[in-house]
Protein backbone atom coordinates (compact mmCIF):
# COMPACT_ATOMS: atom_id res chain seq x y z
CA UNK A 1 0.00 0.00 0.00
CA UNK A 2 1.43 3.30 -1.09
CA UNK A 3 1.00 6.42 0.92
CA UNK A 4 1.45 9.60 -1.05
CA UNK A 5 3.57 12.28 0.50
CA UNK A 6 1.21 14.47 2.43
CA UNK A 7 1.01 18.12 1.67
CA UNK A 8 -1.64 20.42 3.10
CA UNK A 9 -4.96 19.12 1.86
CA UNK A 10 -6.47 22.54 2.11
CA UNK A 11 -4.59 25.05 -0.01
CA UNK A 12 -2.22 27.09 2.07
CA UNK A 13 -3.31 30.49 0.96
CA UNK A 14 -1.15 31.88 3.74
CA UNK A 15 -3.30 34.92 4.04
CA UNK A 16 -2.33 35.72 0.46
CA UNK A 17 -3.97 38.44 -1.52
CA UNK A 18 -6.62 38.25 -4.15
CA UNK A 19 -4.28 36.74 -6.71
CA UNK A 20 -3.76 33.56 -4.72
CA UNK A 21 -7.42 33.32 -3.76
CA UNK A 22 -8.39 33.64 -7.41
CA UNK A 23 -5.74 30.99 -8.26
CA UNK A 24 -4.30 33.02 -11.11
CA UNK A 25 -1.43 31.60 -13.20
CA UNK A 26 1.35 32.96 -11.02
CA UNK A 27 1.26 35.13 -7.94
CA UNK A 28 4.59 36.76 -7.14
CA UNK A 29 3.51 38.00 -3.74
CA UNK A 30 2.48 34.50 -2.64
CA UNK A 31 5.72 33.03 -3.98
CA UNK A 32 7.76 35.69 -2.16
CA UNK A 33 5.83 35.15 1.07
CA UNK A 34 6.46 31.40 0.98
CA UNK A 35 10.02 31.40 -0.33
CA UNK A 36 11.37 31.03 3.18
CA UNK A 37 9.02 28.35 4.52
CA UNK A 38 8.43 26.28 1.37
CA UNK A 39 10.62 26.85 -1.64
CA UNK A 40 14.03 27.55 -0.16
CA UNK A 41 14.03 24.41 2.04
CA UNK A 42 12.65 22.35 -0.85
CA UNK A 43 15.34 23.65 -3.19
CA UNK A 44 18.12 22.87 -0.72
CA UNK A 45 16.69 19.40 -0.07
CA UNK A 46 16.49 18.83 -3.79
CA UNK A 47 20.09 19.88 -4.20
CA UNK A 48 21.18 17.53 -1.42
CA UNK A 49 19.23 14.59 -2.88
CA UNK A 50 20.86 15.23 -6.25
CA UNK A 51 24.37 15.77 -4.94
CA UNK A 52 24.35 12.56 -2.91
CA UNK A 53 22.90 10.53 -5.76
CA UNK A 54 25.39 11.84 -8.33
CA UNK A 55 28.37 11.54 -5.98
CA UNK A 56 27.60 7.96 -4.93
CA UNK A 57 26.63 7.00 -8.47
CA UNK A 58 29.87 8.51 -9.74
CA UNK A 59 31.96 6.51 -7.28
CA UNK A 60 30.24 3.22 -8.09
CA UNK A 61 30.10 3.73 -11.86
CA UNK A 62 33.66 5.01 -12.14
CA UNK A 63 35.09 2.17 -10.06
CA UNK A 64 33.22 -0.32 -12.19
CA UNK A 65 34.38 1.42 -15.40
CA UNK A 66 37.99 1.18 -14.20
CA UNK A 67 37.50 -2.54 -13.59
CA UNK A 68 35.94 -2.94 -17.04
CA UNK A 69 38.84 -0.96 -18.57
CA UNK A 70 41.32 -3.51 -17.23
CA UNK A 71 39.08 -6.55 -17.55
CA UNK A 72 36.87 -6.26 -20.60
CA UNK A 73 34.51 -9.08 -19.63
CA UNK A 74 33.09 -6.93 -16.81
CA UNK A 75 31.47 -4.47 -19.20
CA UNK A 76 28.71 -6.81 -20.41
CA UNK A 77 27.25 -7.78 -17.02
CA UNK A 78 27.44 -4.21 -15.69
CA UNK A 79 25.74 -2.71 -18.74
CA UNK A 80 23.02 -5.37 -18.57
CA UNK A 81 22.24 -4.75 -14.90
CA UNK A 82 22.47 -0.97 -15.01
CA UNK A 83 20.58 -0.96 -18.31
CA UNK A 84 17.68 -2.86 -16.75
CA UNK A 85 17.65 -0.41 -13.81
CA UNK A 86 17.73 2.49 -16.27
CA UNK A 87 14.67 1.27 -18.15
CA UNK A 88 12.42 0.72 -15.13
CA UNK A 89 9.96 3.65 -14.95
CA UNK A 90 10.91 5.79 -11.97
CA UNK A 91 7.52 5.55 -10.22
CA UNK A 92 7.62 1.77 -10.54
CA UNK A 93 11.14 1.65 -9.15
CA UNK A 94 10.18 3.72 -6.11
CA UNK A 95 7.18 1.46 -5.60
CA UNK A 96 9.33 -1.66 -5.87
CA UNK A 97 11.75 -0.36 -3.26
CA UNK A 98 9.27 0.82 -0.64
CA UNK A 99 8.51 -2.68 0.74
CA UNK A 100 12.28 -3.18 1.21
CA UNK A 101 13.61 0.13 2.45
CA UNK A 102 10.39 1.92 3.44
CA UNK A 103 9.38 5.53 2.92
CA UNK A 104 12.88 6.79 3.53
CA UNK A 105 15.53 8.98 1.97
CA UNK A 106 17.43 5.75 1.36
CA UNK A 107 14.69 4.52 -0.95
CA UNK A 108 14.80 7.75 -2.91
CA UNK A 109 18.58 7.72 -3.15
CA UNK A 110 18.81 4.09 -4.26
CA UNK A 111 16.43 4.80 -7.08
CA UNK A 112 18.18 8.02 -8.10
CA UNK A 113 21.63 6.44 -7.95
CA UNK A 114 20.49 3.56 -10.11
CA UNK A 115 19.67 6.00 -12.90
CA UNK A 116 23.17 7.50 -12.89
CA UNK A 117 25.08 4.24 -13.18
CA UNK A 118 24.64 3.43 -16.85
CA UNK A 119 25.23 7.02 -17.98
CA UNK A 120 28.41 7.59 -16.00
CA UNK A 121 29.80 4.09 -16.58
CA UNK A 122 29.39 4.39 -20.34
CA UNK A 123 31.02 7.80 -20.49
CA UNK A 124 33.99 6.93 -18.27
CA UNK A 125 34.67 3.74 -20.19
CA UNK A 126 34.31 5.44 -23.58
CA UNK A 127 36.58 8.26 -22.43
CA UNK A 128 39.25 5.81 -21.32
CA UNK A 129 39.00 3.83 -24.53
CA UNK A 130 39.28 6.90 -26.73
CA UNK A 131 42.65 7.89 -25.29
CA UNK A 132 44.92 7.99 -28.35
CA UNK A 133 46.85 4.74 -28.67
CA UNK A 134 50.05 6.62 -29.52
CA UNK A 135 49.93 8.50 -26.20
CA UNK A 136 49.55 5.20 -24.35
CA UNK A 137 52.35 3.63 -26.42
CA UNK A 138 54.69 6.57 -25.80
CA UNK A 139 53.90 6.45 -22.07
CA UNK A 140 54.72 2.76 -21.91
CA UNK A 141 57.90 3.25 -23.91
CA UNK A 142 59.04 6.01 -21.56
CA UNK A 143 58.69 3.76 -18.55
CA UNK A 144 55.39 4.73 -16.95
CA UNK A 145 53.83 1.88 -14.98
CA UNK A 146 50.25 0.78 -15.72
CA UNK A 147 48.96 2.81 -12.75
CA UNK A 148 50.94 5.88 -13.77
CA UNK A 149 49.54 5.61 -17.29
CA UNK A 150 46.02 5.45 -15.82
CA UNK A 151 46.47 8.38 -13.43
CA UNK A 152 48.68 10.68 -15.51
CA UNK A 153 47.53 9.96 -19.05
CA UNK A 154 44.29 8.02 -19.39
CA UNK A 155 42.10 9.61 -16.71
CA UNK A 156 43.11 13.21 -17.51
CA UNK A 157 42.44 12.59 -21.20
CA UNK A 158 39.11 10.93 -20.39
CA UNK A 159 38.05 13.89 -18.24
CA UNK A 160 35.91 15.69 -20.86
CA UNK A 161 33.91 12.49 -21.47
CA UNK A 162 33.66 11.84 -17.72
CA UNK A 163 32.35 15.34 -16.95
CA UNK A 164 29.93 15.04 -19.87
CA UNK A 165 28.54 11.90 -18.23
CA UNK A 166 28.22 13.64 -14.87
CA UNK A 167 26.33 16.49 -16.56
CA UNK A 168 23.76 14.18 -18.11
CA UNK A 169 23.43 12.24 -14.86
CA UNK A 170 22.98 15.44 -12.84
CA UNK A 171 20.26 16.85 -15.07
CA UNK A 172 18.51 13.47 -15.13
CA UNK A 173 18.61 13.16 -11.34
CA UNK A 174 17.34 16.72 -10.78
CA UNK A 175 14.37 15.89 -12.94
CA UNK A 176 13.74 12.46 -11.40
CA UNK A 177 14.20 13.73 -7.84
CA UNK A 178 10.85 15.55 -8.14
CA UNK A 179 9.22 12.12 -8.37
CA UNK A 180 10.96 11.16 -5.11
CA UNK A 181 8.24 13.15 -3.33
CA UNK A 182 6.19 10.05 -4.02
CA UNK A 183 8.01 8.39 -1.11
CA UNK A 184 9.43 11.24 0.97
CA UNK A 185 8.26 14.74 1.71
CA UNK A 186 11.47 16.35 0.52
CA UNK A 187 12.72 18.31 -2.43
CA UNK A 188 10.90 20.34 -5.06
CA UNK A 189 8.64 17.38 -5.74
CA UNK A 190 6.84 17.99 -2.44
CA UNK A 191 5.30 21.36 -3.39
CA UNK A 192 4.54 19.94 -6.85
CA UNK A 193 2.65 16.97 -5.36
CA UNK A 194 0.86 19.31 -2.98
CA UNK A 195 -0.11 21.62 -5.81
CA UNK A 196 -1.31 18.70 -7.91
CA UNK A 197 -3.74 17.79 -5.15
CA UNK A 198 -5.04 21.31 -4.69
CA UNK A 199 -4.74 22.60 -8.28
CA UNK A 200 -2.90 25.61 -6.89
CA UNK A 201 -1.14 26.97 -9.97
CA UNK A 202 1.42 29.29 -8.36
CA UNK A 203 2.93 26.57 -6.16
CA UNK A 204 3.01 24.12 -9.04
CA UNK A 205 4.65 26.53 -11.48
CA UNK A 206 7.12 27.90 -8.94
CA UNK A 207 8.41 24.45 -7.90
CA UNK A 208 8.58 23.24 -11.49
CA UNK A 209 10.43 26.35 -12.63
CA UNK A 210 12.89 26.04 -9.74
CA UNK A 211 13.64 22.44 -10.74
CA UNK A 212 14.30 23.52 -14.31
CA UNK A 213 16.45 26.45 -13.14
CA UNK A 214 18.43 24.16 -10.83
CA UNK A 215 19.11 21.78 -13.72
CA UNK A 216 20.28 24.61 -15.97
CA UNK A 217 22.52 26.15 -13.31
CA UNK A 218 24.05 22.79 -12.34
CA UNK A 219 24.69 21.97 -15.99
CA UNK A 220 26.28 25.37 -16.58
CA UNK A 221 28.51 25.03 -13.52
CA UNK A 222 29.69 21.62 -14.67
CA UNK A 223 30.57 23.08 -18.07
CA UNK A 224 32.73 25.66 -16.27
CA UNK A 225 34.32 22.95 -14.13
CA UNK A 226 35.11 20.95 -17.26
CA UNK A 227 36.73 23.96 -18.94
CA UNK A 228 38.80 24.74 -15.86
CA UNK A 229 39.99 21.13 -15.56
CA UNK A 230 40.81 20.68 -19.25
CA UNK A 231 42.39 23.89 -20.55
CA UNK A 232 44.10 21.81 -23.24
CA UNK A 233 40.77 20.81 -24.78
CA UNK A 234 40.36 24.35 -26.08
CA UNK A 235 43.87 24.46 -27.57
CA UNK A 236 43.93 24.58 -31.35
CA UNK A 237 46.59 25.17 -33.94
CA UNK A 238 47.62 28.80 -33.74
CA UNK B 1 73.49 21.93 -16.96
CA UNK B 2 72.33 24.39 -14.35
CA UNK B 3 72.78 27.62 -16.27
CA UNK B 4 70.12 28.56 -18.80
CA UNK B 5 71.91 28.28 -22.09
CA UNK B 6 71.43 30.89 -24.70
CA UNK B 7 72.97 29.34 -27.78
CA UNK B 8 72.60 25.93 -29.33
CA UNK B 9 76.25 24.81 -29.48
CA UNK B 10 76.70 25.35 -25.75
CA UNK B 11 73.47 23.47 -25.11
CA UNK B 12 74.72 20.63 -27.27
CA UNK B 13 77.87 20.35 -25.18
CA UNK B 14 75.72 20.24 -22.08
CA UNK B 15 73.82 17.32 -23.54
CA UNK B 16 76.81 15.32 -24.68
CA UNK B 17 76.74 12.34 -22.37
CA UNK B 18 77.34 8.67 -22.25
CA UNK B 19 76.58 6.24 -25.06
CA UNK B 20 75.91 2.53 -24.79
CA UNK B 21 77.03 -0.42 -26.86
CA UNK B 22 74.12 -2.63 -27.91
CA UNK B 23 74.55 -6.30 -28.71
CA UNK B 24 71.86 -8.45 -30.31
CA UNK B 25 72.88 -12.02 -29.57
CA UNK B 26 71.01 -14.56 -31.70
CA UNK B 27 67.66 -12.90 -30.97
CA UNK B 28 64.56 -14.69 -32.19
CA UNK B 29 60.95 -13.55 -31.80
CA UNK B 30 58.09 -15.95 -32.43
CA UNK B 31 54.49 -14.91 -32.04
CA UNK B 32 51.99 -17.53 -30.96
CA UNK B 33 50.02 -19.14 -33.79
CA UNK B 34 52.44 -17.74 -36.37
CA UNK B 35 54.49 -20.27 -38.34
CA UNK B 36 57.35 -17.94 -39.28
CA UNK B 37 59.32 -16.06 -36.65
CA UNK B 38 59.11 -12.25 -36.84
CA UNK B 39 62.84 -11.97 -36.15
CA UNK B 40 65.15 -14.91 -36.85
CA UNK B 41 68.37 -15.32 -34.90
CA UNK B 42 69.44 -11.70 -35.25
CA UNK B 43 73.00 -11.00 -34.21
CA UNK B 44 74.60 -7.60 -34.55
CA UNK B 45 76.58 -5.12 -32.49
CA UNK B 46 75.91 -1.40 -32.47
CA UNK B 47 79.08 0.39 -31.32
CA UNK B 48 78.59 3.12 -28.72
CA UNK B 49 77.74 6.48 -30.24
CA UNK B 50 76.69 5.23 -33.66
CA UNK B 51 73.40 5.41 -35.51
CA UNK B 52 72.27 1.94 -36.54
CA UNK B 53 69.42 1.98 -39.04
CA UNK B 54 67.14 -1.05 -39.25
CA UNK B 55 65.63 -0.99 -42.71
CA UNK B 56 63.66 -3.39 -44.86
CA UNK B 57 60.27 -4.14 -46.32
CA UNK B 58 57.28 -4.54 -44.02
CA UNK B 59 57.32 -7.98 -42.48
CA UNK B 60 61.07 -7.73 -41.98
CA UNK B 61 60.68 -7.44 -38.23
CA UNK B 62 62.58 -4.16 -37.87
CA UNK B 63 60.14 -2.57 -35.42
CA UNK B 64 59.87 -5.87 -33.54
CA UNK B 65 63.66 -6.00 -33.25
CA UNK B 66 63.75 -2.43 -31.91
CA UNK B 67 60.93 -2.92 -29.43
CA UNK B 68 62.68 -5.91 -27.89
CA UNK B 69 65.47 -3.57 -26.78
CA UNK B 70 63.20 -1.70 -24.33
CA UNK B 71 61.13 -4.81 -23.72
CA UNK B 72 57.91 -3.52 -25.19
CA UNK B 73 58.10 -6.94 -26.86
CA UNK B 74 59.51 -9.99 -25.11
CA UNK B 75 62.41 -11.90 -26.61
CA UNK B 76 61.58 -15.54 -27.41
CA UNK B 77 65.14 -16.84 -27.68
CA UNK B 78 68.49 -15.09 -27.39
CA UNK B 79 69.59 -11.98 -25.57
CA UNK B 80 70.02 -8.25 -26.01
CA UNK B 81 72.75 -6.62 -23.92
CA UNK B 82 73.24 -2.93 -23.24
CA UNK B 83 76.84 -2.32 -22.15
CA UNK B 84 77.06 -6.00 -21.26
CA UNK B 85 73.88 -6.07 -19.15
CA UNK B 86 71.09 -8.28 -20.42
CA UNK B 87 67.85 -6.28 -20.82
CA UNK B 88 65.98 -9.22 -19.33
CA UNK B 89 67.79 -8.80 -16.04
CA UNK B 90 66.47 -5.26 -15.53
CA UNK B 91 63.10 -4.03 -14.32
CA UNK B 92 61.21 -3.13 -17.51
CA UNK B 93 60.03 0.33 -16.41
CA UNK B 94 63.45 1.31 -15.09
CA UNK B 95 65.07 0.06 -18.29
CA UNK B 96 62.67 2.18 -20.37
CA UNK B 97 63.30 5.33 -18.32
CA UNK B 98 66.94 5.05 -19.32
CA UNK B 99 66.20 4.78 -23.06
CA UNK B 100 64.94 7.63 -25.24
CA UNK B 101 61.92 6.56 -27.28
CA UNK B 102 60.53 8.34 -30.35
CA UNK B 103 57.68 6.99 -32.46
CA UNK B 104 56.24 8.08 -35.79
CA UNK B 105 52.92 9.14 -34.28
CA UNK B 106 54.98 11.05 -31.71
CA UNK B 107 52.52 10.33 -28.92
CA UNK B 108 52.76 13.69 -27.18
CA UNK B 109 50.32 13.90 -24.29
CA UNK B 110 47.60 16.30 -25.50
CA UNK B 111 46.68 17.40 -21.96
CA UNK B 112 50.21 18.45 -21.05
CA UNK B 113 52.09 21.52 -22.18
CA UNK B 114 55.26 21.16 -24.20
CA UNK B 115 57.27 21.74 -21.03
CA UNK B 116 55.34 19.09 -19.09
CA UNK B 117 55.71 16.63 -21.96
CA UNK B 118 59.47 17.11 -22.01
CA UNK B 119 59.60 16.75 -18.23
CA UNK B 120 57.84 13.37 -18.22
CA UNK B 121 60.83 11.09 -17.64
CA UNK B 122 62.75 13.52 -15.36
CA UNK B 123 59.60 13.68 -13.22
CA UNK B 124 59.51 9.87 -13.05
CA UNK B 125 63.16 9.94 -12.04
CA UNK B 126 62.37 12.34 -9.21
CA UNK B 127 64.24 15.43 -10.42
CA UNK B 128 63.28 18.62 -8.60
CA UNK B 129 61.11 21.14 -10.38
CA UNK B 130 63.69 23.80 -11.09
CA UNK B 131 66.04 21.23 -12.63
CA UNK B 132 63.22 19.88 -14.80
CA UNK B 133 62.30 23.40 -15.90
CA UNK B 134 65.82 24.42 -16.82
CA UNK B 135 66.35 21.12 -18.64
CA UNK B 136 63.14 21.65 -20.64
CA UNK B 137 64.26 25.17 -21.60
CA UNK B 138 67.62 23.89 -22.69
CA UNK B 139 66.14 21.09 -24.80
CA UNK B 140 63.45 23.19 -26.43
CA UNK B 141 66.19 25.51 -27.63
CA UNK B 142 68.29 22.58 -28.76
CA UNK B 143 65.55 21.34 -31.06
CA UNK B 144 64.98 24.80 -32.49
CA UNK B 145 61.87 26.00 -30.69
CA UNK B 146 61.38 29.13 -28.61
CA UNK B 147 61.68 28.54 -24.84
CA UNK B 148 59.96 31.84 -24.08
CA UNK B 149 56.85 30.99 -26.06
CA UNK B 150 56.58 27.29 -26.84
CA UNK B 151 57.04 25.69 -23.41
CA UNK B 152 53.55 26.69 -22.27
CA UNK B 153 51.80 25.66 -25.47
CA UNK B 154 49.77 22.50 -25.92
CA UNK B 155 50.61 19.95 -28.63
CA UNK B 156 47.42 20.83 -30.52
CA UNK B 157 48.85 24.31 -31.10
CA UNK B 158 51.96 23.00 -32.87
CA UNK B 159 52.65 21.97 -36.46
CA UNK B 160 53.63 18.39 -37.29
CA UNK B 161 57.31 19.28 -37.53
CA UNK B 162 57.23 21.18 -34.23
CA UNK B 163 55.53 18.23 -32.54
CA UNK B 164 58.23 15.85 -33.70
CA UNK B 165 60.86 18.29 -32.42
CA UNK B 166 59.13 18.17 -29.02
CA UNK B 167 59.01 14.37 -29.27
CA UNK B 168 62.75 14.38 -29.83
CA UNK B 169 63.35 16.76 -26.92
CA UNK B 170 61.17 14.58 -24.68
CA UNK B 171 63.17 11.48 -25.61
CA UNK B 172 66.44 13.24 -24.79
CA UNK B 173 65.20 14.79 -21.53
CA UNK B 174 67.01 12.51 -19.09
CA UNK B 175 70.11 12.35 -21.30
CA UNK B 176 69.73 8.62 -22.11
CA UNK B 177 72.80 6.83 -23.51
CA UNK B 178 70.56 5.04 -26.03
CA UNK B 179 67.69 6.24 -28.19
CA UNK B 180 65.16 4.13 -30.09
CA UNK B 181 63.52 5.91 -33.00
CA UNK B 182 60.69 4.19 -34.88
CA UNK B 183 60.17 5.96 -38.22
CA UNK B 184 60.42 9.29 -36.40
CA UNK B 185 60.17 11.44 -39.51
CA UNK B 186 57.84 9.16 -41.47
CA UNK B 187 54.71 11.30 -41.10
CA UNK B 188 56.32 14.60 -42.10
CA UNK B 189 56.28 16.32 -45.48
CA UNK B 190 59.51 15.86 -47.50
CA UNK B 191 60.90 19.34 -46.80
CA UNK B 192 60.29 19.20 -43.06
CA UNK B 193 61.61 15.63 -42.99
CA UNK B 194 64.88 16.60 -44.70
CA UNK B 195 65.34 19.54 -42.33
CA UNK B 196 64.74 17.41 -39.23
CA UNK B 197 67.06 14.70 -40.56
CA UNK B 198 69.82 17.28 -41.02
CA UNK B 199 69.24 18.78 -37.59
CA UNK B 200 69.19 15.39 -35.95
CA UNK B 201 72.49 14.47 -37.60
CA UNK B 202 73.97 17.75 -36.39
CA UNK B 203 72.71 17.03 -32.85
CA UNK B 204 74.04 13.52 -33.04
CA UNK B 205 77.49 14.68 -34.06
CA UNK B 206 77.55 16.71 -30.86
CA UNK B 207 75.89 14.19 -28.52
CA UNK B 208 77.20 10.91 -29.89
CA UNK B 209 74.44 8.85 -28.37
CA UNK B 210 73.81 5.35 -29.57
CA UNK B 211 70.71 5.38 -31.79
CA UNK B 212 68.66 2.55 -33.20
CA UNK B 213 66.60 4.01 -36.02
CA UNK B 214 63.86 2.15 -37.87
CA UNK B 215 62.73 3.16 -41.35
CA UNK B 216 61.41 1.53 -44.51
CA UNK B 217 63.04 4.22 -46.66
CA UNK B 218 66.47 3.19 -47.97
CA UNK B 219 67.40 6.78 -48.82
CA UNK B 220 66.74 7.82 -45.23
CA UNK B 221 68.76 4.81 -44.04
CA UNK B 222 71.72 5.82 -46.23
CA UNK B 223 71.50 9.40 -45.04
CA UNK B 224 71.12 8.71 -41.32
CA UNK B 225 73.01 5.50 -40.71
CA UNK B 226 76.58 4.94 -39.59
CA UNK B 227 75.62 1.33 -40.16
CA UNK B 228 72.61 -0.15 -41.87
CA UNK B 229 71.01 -3.49 -41.04
CA UNK B 230 68.84 -4.67 -43.91
CA UNK B 231 66.16 -7.11 -42.75
CA UNK B 232 64.18 -9.15 -45.24
CA UNK B 233 60.81 -10.89 -44.93
CA UNK B 234 60.86 -13.46 -42.16
CA UNK B 235 63.13 -11.33 -39.98
CA UNK B 236 66.39 -12.42 -41.59
CA UNK B 237 69.39 -10.09 -41.53
CA UNK B 238 70.44 -9.72 -45.15
CA UNK B 239 73.41 -7.40 -44.62
CA UNK B 240 74.86 -5.26 -41.83
CA UNK B 241 77.45 -2.74 -42.97
CA UNK B 242 78.18 0.97 -43.38
CA UNK B 243 76.07 2.62 -46.14
CA UNK B 244 78.97 2.92 -48.57
CA UNK B 245 79.74 -0.78 -48.33
CA UNK B 246 76.11 -1.76 -48.80
CA UNK B 247 75.88 0.39 -51.94
CA UNK B 248 79.26 -0.72 -53.29
CA UNK B 249 78.97 -4.41 -52.49
CA UNK B 250 75.40 -5.58 -51.84
CA UNK B 251 75.54 -8.99 -50.16
CA UNK B 252 72.97 -10.57 -52.47
CA UNK B 253 70.27 -9.93 -55.05
CA UNK B 254 67.74 -9.01 -52.40
CA UNK B 255 69.94 -6.23 -51.03
CA UNK B 256 70.85 -5.05 -54.55
CA UNK B 257 67.16 -4.84 -55.46
CA UNK B 258 66.30 -3.18 -52.17
CA UNK B 259 68.91 -0.43 -52.43
CA UNK B 260 67.84 0.14 -56.04
CA UNK B 261 69.35 0.18 -59.52
CA UNK B 262 70.63 3.70 -58.89
CA UNK B 263 72.86 2.54 -56.04
CA UNK B 264 75.95 3.93 -57.76
CA UNK B 265 74.36 7.37 -57.82
CA UNK B 266 73.35 6.97 -54.17
CA UNK B 267 76.95 6.12 -53.36
CA UNK B 268 78.08 9.24 -55.17
CA UNK B 269 75.82 11.32 -52.96
CA UNK B 270 77.77 10.02 -49.93
CA UNK B 271 81.07 11.36 -51.32
CA UNK B 272 82.25 14.85 -52.17
CA UNK B 273 84.78 16.31 -54.58
CA UNK B 274 87.20 16.40 -51.66
CA UNK B 275 87.22 12.56 -51.71
CA UNK B 276 88.51 12.50 -55.33
CA UNK B 277 92.00 12.10 -56.69
CA UNK B 278 91.76 15.18 -58.90
CA UNK B 279 93.64 15.68 -62.18
CA UNK B 280 95.97 18.64 -61.95
CA UNK B 281 94.40 21.96 -62.85
CA UNK B 282 95.82 23.70 -65.89
CA UNK B 283 94.71 23.38 -69.44
CA UNK B 284 91.33 24.97 -70.04
CA UNK B 285 90.65 25.67 -66.37
CA UNK B 286 88.41 28.66 -65.95
CA UNK B 287 86.17 28.54 -68.99
CA UNK B 288 84.39 25.29 -67.95
CA UNK B 289 82.09 24.69 -64.97
CA UNK B 290 83.49 24.98 -61.46
CA UNK B 291 82.50 23.84 -57.97
CA UNK B 292 83.91 23.84 -54.44
CA UNK B 293 85.31 20.69 -52.77
CA UNK B 294 82.29 20.14 -50.50
CA UNK B 295 80.03 19.47 -53.51
CA UNK B 296 78.60 15.93 -53.43
CA UNK B 297 79.91 13.78 -56.29
CA UNK B 298 76.37 13.13 -57.44
CA UNK B 299 75.87 16.86 -58.03
CA UNK B 300 79.32 17.16 -59.62
CA UNK B 301 78.47 14.37 -62.04
CA UNK B 302 75.23 16.10 -62.90
CA UNK B 303 77.12 19.34 -63.67
CA UNK B 304 79.65 17.52 -65.86
CA UNK B 305 76.92 15.70 -67.79
CA UNK B 306 75.03 18.97 -68.13
CA UNK B 307 78.08 20.54 -69.77
CA UNK B 308 78.49 17.84 -72.38
CA UNK B 309 81.03 15.88 -70.35
CA UNK B 310 83.50 18.73 -69.98
CA UNK B 311 85.81 18.58 -66.95
CA UNK B 312 84.76 20.33 -63.75
CA UNK B 313 87.23 22.70 -62.15
CA UNK B 314 87.40 22.39 -58.37
CA UNK B 315 88.10 25.74 -56.74
CA UNK B 316 89.32 26.34 -53.21
CA UNK B 317 88.19 29.00 -50.77
CA UNK B 318 90.41 31.56 -52.46
CA UNK B 319 88.60 30.82 -55.76
CA UNK B 320 91.83 29.38 -57.15
CA UNK B 321 91.61 26.05 -59.03
CA UNK B 322 92.92 23.11 -56.97
CA UNK B 323 92.27 20.44 -59.59
CA UNK B 324 89.94 19.07 -62.23
CA UNK B 325 87.26 16.39 -61.89
CA UNK B 326 86.34 14.33 -64.95
CA UNK B 327 84.03 11.40 -65.64
CA UNK B 328 87.11 9.18 -65.34
CA UNK B 329 88.21 10.49 -61.93
CA UNK B 330 84.68 10.07 -60.58
CA UNK B 331 84.47 6.52 -61.95
CA UNK B 332 87.88 5.89 -60.41
CA UNK B 333 86.61 6.84 -56.98
CA UNK B 334 83.94 4.12 -57.26
CA UNK B 335 86.15 1.26 -58.42
CA UNK B 336 87.90 0.13 -55.23
CA UNK B 337 84.86 -1.33 -53.51
CA UNK B 338 84.16 0.30 -50.17
CA UNK B 339 86.30 3.33 -49.66
CA UNK B 340 86.48 2.63 -45.96
CA UNK B 341 84.13 3.87 -43.30
CA UNK B 342 82.44 7.09 -44.17
CA UNK B 343 83.84 10.06 -42.34
CA UNK B 344 81.03 11.82 -40.58
CA UNK B 345 82.56 13.61 -37.64
CA UNK B 346 82.52 17.35 -38.00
Amino acid sequence: MIVAASGPVIPNFGGGGGCARANRTFCWDWFAAHWGDTFEPALLQHLALTAVAVAVGFLIATSCALVAHRRGWFEGPFVTVSGVLYTIPSLALFQLLVPVTGLTVLTAEIALISYTLLIIFRNVLTGLREVPEDAREAARGMGLTANQILLRVELPLALPAIVAGVRIATVTVISLATVAAFVIDRGLGAPIFAALQTSFKTEFIAAGALAVALALVADGLLVLVSRALTPWAAARAA
Amino acid sequence: MTEPLSNAPAAVTATAGRASEIVFDAVTKRYPRRAEPAVRSLSLTVPAGEICVLVGPSGGGKTTAMRMVNRLIDITVGDIRIDGTSVGSLDATRLRRGIGYVIQQIGLFPHMTVGQNIGTVPRLLGWDRSRIRSRARELIELVGLDPGHDLERYPAELSGGQRQRVGLARAMAADPPLMLMDEPFGALDPITRARLQDEFLRLHRAMRKTVIFVTHDIDEAIKMGDRIAILREGGILAQYAPPDEILAAPADDFVARFVGADRVLKRLSLMTLADLELDPAGQGAGDGPSADPSTPLRDALSVILGHGGRPLTVVGEDRRPVGVATLETIAGALSPAPAGARERSG
